[in-house]
């Protein structure tokens, strides 16, 4: 069992609050996913020059040091901001292949750091421990932006450490948790693998991820993506997807895992259940309603 | 009797609930917020009404209460029911009524996959559509639909009666469409008045069992 919610907001003067209506969803959650937590959240998208990415360390790390270390290392200019043992590392970039070289080198020769995410505007914190330390850790009411995903996770499918926490990321921007588990992902991956998708864990929903990414790089849209997923991912999910401007909602056919959404002028919401999204303001006038099996539910920003 | 879910534990509703002090109550619960198990265990002829969303089964294993529900309701709403009443003015999540044996469970709404699962005997009354693999393994009771129904119905069903108003994605195995006689009709007018529903009876359809599945058949003996 795990605990799953989003929110995304039609309202950008609401976006201040983002980080204290997540959190609220997500200690909500804590039944349902006592092991581990965590969030993606979106917001102030970098400039086409730079790109963000997040990076997870140990408790002991020393981001000072790894200041130093990024600035032997790479060429153009760099900001890092410290959240505790995670990181956000805005980088200069003047080609493509400059993002793409750092994390080749972090993943390669830096010991203990993780890359959670890579994108302009998403940013990913992820722990092991009951929501409300992880919300208190990364100081997550205090985080503002345009949409965010949760997580709270009960294992069954794969090891409780942090690098097994959703959400997980694997292209620009994407991201993706689950409730749920698939059946078909050791032979998933292996395809992936071979078509270039780099995984991190042995984790199934991380798959998901890396299949939705797949797609979306042979030039699908995201709802193309996620219907060519009803067809090839076997197993039990119900997923919140997110992309740099839009929010996804997607059950399996046989839909036993719940999911509620809700929907006011200002924002959607989306839960494992509804006690997450009667914590929202102004929930009590919202449309509610449970998701249909295998239907795509999606949001944009034009 | 007043319950602010908000400053109290559900527990304490419930345990409420299962006192002989609870005979002929009234209770008004506000502010479930989603909460699980609200009046779950009901023993005897209380009303309870609850003022807002519900989350897992909540009128669990009910007897005697009569239960409304003012908002939705999560999965598995009245669980296993034995008598009573419960009724939804929303929608319900999945698998509401599975298992139960008796009384009367009413959906103003829509209803999920899996209602009725299972029933043994409680009377479902839906007022909208329900999804998928609905009165699967159904044994004994009514299951009204005024709306659709999802893939599936009635799958492997015994001796449920399903009338539904709608259509069906698909029907169940060894679920079949039979004769809608004049006890028929009577029969279902008389749930629906009971639910509150208005609907011509002579607007539905019923189906039950094919009687295929369930009998022992001497030609698949070599299959045991």
């Amino acid at each position: 069992m795990c605990g799953i919610v989003g929110i995304y907001y039609k309202n950008p003067e609401l976006e201040s609050g983002l980080g204290g209506m997540l959190a609220d969803m997500l200690v909500q959650m804590t039944d349902r996913g006592p092991d581990s937590a965590g969030v993606a959240i979106y917001h102030d998208p970098v400039s086409t020059q730079q790109v963000k990415i997040t990076l997870q360390g140990q408790d002991d790390v020393d981001w000072a040091v790894m200041e130093k270390s990024i600035a032997e290392h790479y060429p153009h200019s760099v900001s890092i901001s410290p959240v505790a043992n995670h990181a956000v590392v805005i980088l200069d970039v003047q080609s493509e292949r400059d993002a793409d070289r750092f994390s080749e080198w972090v993943t390669n020769s830096v010991q203990d750091i993780n890359i959670t995410s890579v994108g302009s505007a998403i940013e990913i914190f992820k722990e092991k421990g009951l929501p409300d330390q992880v919300v208190d850790k990364f100081s997550l009411r205090s985080m503002r932006g345009t949409h965010a995903l949760g997580h709270t996770r009960m294992a069954t499918e794969s090891a409780v450490t942090t690098e097994h926490s959703h959400p997980f990321s694997t292209g620009l921007d994407l991201c993706l948790v689950h409730n749920g588990s698939l059946s078909n992902h050791n032979q998933l991956r292996e395809m992936l693998r071979k078509q270039g998708i780099m995984f991190q864990t042995d984790n199934d929903s991380e798959v998901a991820a890396g299949y939705l990414t797949w797609r979306l790089s042979q030039g699908a849209s995201l709802n193309e993506a996620l219907e060519a997923a009803i067809q090839d991912l076997d197993g039990f999910y119900t997923f919140a997807i997110g992309t740099k401007d839009g929010f996804a909602v997607l059950r399996d056919p046989i839909a036993c895992k719940p999911a509620v959404l809700a929907e006011t002028d200002d924002w959607v919401a989306m839960s494992s259940e509804f006690r997450a999204i009667a914590q929202l303001p102004n929930s009590e006038n919202a449309r509610i309603w449970e998701p249909e099996p295998a239907r795509i539910y999606s949001w944009e920003r034009n | 009797m007043k319950f602010d879910l908000q400053d109290n534990e559900v527990r304490a509703l419930n345990q409420a609930l299962h006192t002989e002090d609870a005979a002929n109550a009234s209770f008004s619960v506000v502010n479930p917020g989603g909460k699980h198990n609200v009046a779950a265990g009901a023993m005897f002829a209380t009303s309870v009404d609850v003022h807002g969303h519900v989350g897992y089964y909540c009128a669990g294993m009910n007897q005697n209460a009569t239960i409304q529900i003012h908002g939705n309701a999560g999965p598995g709403l009245a669980e296993n029911m034995m008598s009573g009443r419960v009724e939804v003015n929303g929608n319900a999540s999945q698998y509401c009524g599975a298992t139960a044996h008796g009384g009367l469970l009413v959906v103003r709404g829509d209803a999920a996959a899996r209602c009725g699962i299972s029933m043994k005997g409680v009377d479902i009354v839906i007022g909208g559509s329900i999804g998928h693999m609905s009165a699967f393994m159904a044994q004994s009771g009514r299951l009204v639909i005024c709306g659709d129904a999802g893939d599936s119905l009635g799958d492997s069903i015994y001796e449920a009666q399903i009338y539904l108003r709608g259509s069906a994605a698909s029907l169940g195995t060894d679920c079949i469409e039979k004769e809608m006689t004049a006890s028929h009709l009577e029969e279902l007018a008389v749930l629906l008045e009971q639910s509150g529903i208005e609907h011509d009876p002579a607007s539905f359809r019923r189906y039950g069992s094919a009687r295929q599945l369930y009998n022992f058949n001497i030609d698949n003996v070599s299959a045991y």
